[in-house]
């Protein structure tokens, strides 16, 4: 299973919760495969999905998912202690480690190699992290949301992209109708 | 009360509840004034973009926020202020220890402080540098207007704001 094959399997699980995702094509699919204004979609700023999503969970009551890359945090890595440290339980980080810099072409990333993203984030101090293969992603999300424990999932996929335009719609406009609905 | 204690109390009143820090020498006052504070959640970072970020969700999420970093930190911020604070219109005040300037005892300070302003006038990002103590009576003011107008603004605070290093 590929990353798209994830975000859509994923997609009916995540669509009533609030969703940070991260730039390129994870952003890309998610918004062909299901659009909808509870969703974020980062069209910059490698790395901060995971950051974006904590701050937005320590705000407010409402769940919050983000949906990030093995790439993005290994370039953010200083997020998990952050994460660790400032538990919220409405926070789910969905990290979709397909070992590799997807958006840029698959360059492989040393998560692929020997760096394990679910070691490094136990060692941070997360205490409920879920490592699992792409087909169980979707049950993993369903528990994270059931256990209302702050979660992070590495849910371990195969490299590879499928065509997808990319976002055009405004930022602003993005981050207006998300703010709506966190507000609603 | 000091002026780390009339700094947070500004925060207070602009209604800030969420701030996130990388310390610097000359901060240290004012970051033990937003821990002594009960109204505002501190949440320390580990380097000053992932702090952007955080701000970020956490205005989403209903809440104003502000980072307190060092001049130094424009060097590792200047893609997330662009394609995320400024390219989704959000506020962000800036409380920034702008060292390197006239009382440095550090030499490789300067080099950032040389380009600091340059740096934060290239990116268009409203900027008040406070010198003197009674700068910041303005402080108030700033805030509101980083509010009105949902940009990130600096608030370059020197050695001789804080009376020394
Ligand atoms: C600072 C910076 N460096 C490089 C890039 C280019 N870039 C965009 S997405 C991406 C790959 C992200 O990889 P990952 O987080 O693993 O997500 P994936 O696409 O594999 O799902 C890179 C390198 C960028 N946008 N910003
Ligand atoms: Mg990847």
């Amino acid at each position: 299973m590929i990353r798209s094959e994830v975000l859509k399997e994923i997609a009916p699980i995540i669509r009533d919760q609030l969703v940070v995702c991260n730039i390129g094509l994870p952003s890309q699919e998610l918004h062909l495969i299901d659009d909808q204004p509870s969703n974020f979609y980062m069209l910059g700023t490698m790395g901060l999905a995971s950051s974006i999503g904590l701050g937005l969970a320590l705000a407010q009551d409402k769940k919050v998912i983000s949906i990030d890359g093995d790439g993005s945090v290994l370039t953010n890595f200083g997020t998990l202690p952050t994460i660790a440290n400032n538990v919220a339980d409405n926070f789910i980080l969905l990290i979709i480690d397909n070992g590799s810099y997807g958006s840029t072409g698959d360059q492989p990333t040393y998560a692929g190699k020997k760096t394990s993203l679910t070691k490094v984030a136990e060692a941070c101090g997360c205490e409920q992290v879920v490592e699992c293969q792409a087909e169980q992603t979707g049950q993993a999300i369903k528990d994270a949301l059931a256990s209302n424990k702050m979660t992070i999932i590495v849910s371990k996929c195969e490299s590879g992209n499928v065509k997808v335009p990319v976002i055009t719609m405004d930022p602003v406009v993005i981050r207006d109708r998300f703010m709506q609905t966190v507000k609603a | 009360m000091t002026i780390s204690e009339k700094i947070v109390s500004d925060f207070v009143a602009n209604d800030i509840s969420f701030v996130t820090t990388v310390p610097c020498k000359q901060l240290a006052g004012v970051i033990d004034a937003i821990d002594a504070n009960d109204s505002i959640y501190h949440i320390p970072s580990n380097k000053e973009d992932e702090g952007m970020g955080l701000c970020a969700g956490a205005w989403m999420g209903g809440k104003r926020p502000a980072i307190i970093m060092q001049n130094t930190a424009i060097g590792v911020t200047i893609n997330t202020l662009v394609t995320l604070t400024q390219y989704y219109r959000m506020p962000l005040p800036m409380l920034i220890s702008y060292r390197g300037e006239l009382g440095e005892p550090v030499a490789c300070q300067v080099e950032m402080a040389v380009h600091t302003k340059a740096l934060l006038a290239q990116l268009n990002i409203p900027t008040y540098h406070f010198h003197n103590e009674q700068d910041a009576n303005e402080l108030d003011a700033i805030l509101k207007h980083t509010f009105m107008c949902n940009k990130p603004v600096a608030i370059l605070t020197d050695a001789s704001f804080w009376k020394g290093y």
